[in-house]
């Protein structure tokens, strides 16, 4: 059986593939791993819940779950941050390089071109 | 009142000094210890400030700043009979909400350093994959330049997928030699004081300036570890690469303004190594540096 980290992120996989709120059954019949126990699944979908980046809406006896945003928005905050683009210059991470715009990044290139020539 | 007048004398010193060393360039030649400079200038900046308020209130006790403290509130006696005593009451509110303001501000920021980390991690583990092609190394399907260090009990190298594009495999070695020293010496450890004082006093120029100092000087102290298993020419390239890959456009005032020349000035550095700074010097500064930090803290036990 995979780790837990990893049925989690197959799970978002499959709900972001799919374009309609799924209930824990029909999500454990698209997963790879046929030999995971129903309860395993709905357990995952209910961290991700709590977590806050699943929804759910009742559906009869069931739970309907769907992401609560897109994969793009959370690789945008991601790299937002990464990039040190949120305006609040904190020490959460540690970047390789800056990008420079303007006739700073002209500088920059005039000294790579010479780099490379050399 | 001797106490307070050494006390205040120190911290003005530690505010020269430390204006001096934004512009110092031999710091490029030995980074480490420059960065240790700068630890021990703001640690004794911030007690000497600090002491010599409360010195100065508590000076009728006789008794120095950390048993005057004591006895000050022990006995919750404070005398203010004349209007010299009103002075030495408002010395001892800004001596003690600069020690407040000096404690938690780290602090805060501390925890939100943390819970920002947490949620990063737990958005990796959602949308980052890992790649055959750099083992250990977390990848984000993003088309920009972006590689960085998650640091934390067990921290994590991320690239963006673009970054691979963008690399050849010598150069992102480079780079990804270059981020293990971030994971290895803890280098956000360094910057988190900086960037807490920075937020407690946003207006000040010189800790602006220091906050940026300290920062180039933990890229090259991770450029210096780096070159231990890459050549400097392809940590140069990848730098290089990396400041004219502005693919995104740059939000308005979002970047500010300490980004500029801080790549060129690490390129030259790689490109046209100085002659690192001799043993004694950099011995000297060390010495300095820790008689410094250990002078303010036995200030505050000098009685009178």
């Amino acid at each position: 059986m995979k780790g837990l980290g990893e049925l989690e992120r197959s799970i978002m996989d499959i709900l972001w593939a799919e374009n309609t709120p799924l209930t824990a059954r029909e999500v454990g019949r698209l997963i790879e791993d046929r030999d995971l126990a129903p309860t395993t699944v709905m357990t995952v979908l209910d961290r991700l819940a709590r977590k806050g980046f699943l929804t759910r809406t009742r559906d009869g006896r069931a739970w309907r779950y769907q992401p609560a945003a897109s994969r793009d928005a959370y690789v945008a905050e991601l790299m937002l941050e990464a990039l040190d683009m949120t305006g609040d210059r904190d020490a959460a991470l540690t970047r390789f390089a800056r990008a420079v715009s303007g006739s700073e990044a002209e500088i920059l290139l005039k000294a790579l071109t010479e780099l490379e020539e050399e | 009142m001797i106490a307070a007048a050494v006390l205040a004398a120190l911290a003005m010193i530690c505010a020269v000094a430390a204006w001096r060393l934004t512009f110092a360039r031999w710091t490029w030649r030995a980074p480490r210890t420059a960065i240790l400079l700068w630890q021990s200038l703001g640690l004794t900046w911030g007690l000497a400030s600090i002491g010599a308020l409360l010195a100065f209130a508590l000076d009728p006790y006789r008794k120095g700043v950390v048993h005057g403290l004591a006895e000050f509130l022990l006995s919750v006696e404070f005398g203010v009979r004349q209007p010299y005593d009103y002075l030495r009451l408002a010395a001892l509110v800004a001596g003690l909400s600069l020690l407040a303001v000096l404690v938690a501000l780290p602090l805060a920021a501390g925890a939100q350093t943390l819970r920002a980390r947490r949620r990063h991690r737990l958005l990796l583990a959602l949308v980052a994959r890992d790649e055959p092609a750099v083992p250990g190394v977390r990848v984000v399907d993003f088309p920009g330049a972006a590689a960085y260090c998650l640091p934390g009990l067990k921290s994590q190298v991320v690239i963006s997928d673009g970054t691979l594009h963008l690399l050849s495999s010598a150069e992102l070695e480079a780079v990804l030699a270059h981020e293990a020293a971030h994971v290895r010496e803890r280098h956000d450890l360094v910057l988190l004081p900086f960037a807490a004082l920075r937020r407690a006093l946003p207006w000040s120029k010189l800790v602006r300036d220091a906050q940026a100092s300290v920062e180039l000087l933990v890229e090259m102290a991770a450029d210096d570890r780096a070159l231990q298993r890459c050549c400097p020419r392809r940590l140069a390239t990848a730098l290089l690469r990396f400041g004219t890959s502005a693919a995104l456009p740059t939000p308005q005032g979002a970047l500010g303004v300490s980004a500029p020349s801080s790549v060129m000035a690490r390129v030259d550095r790689l490109v046209r190594p100085e002659v690192a700074l001799p043993a004694a010097h950099r011995f000297l500064i060390l010495a300095g540096s820790v008689v410094l930090a250990t002078s303010a803290p036995l200030l505050w036990l000098l009685p009178g």
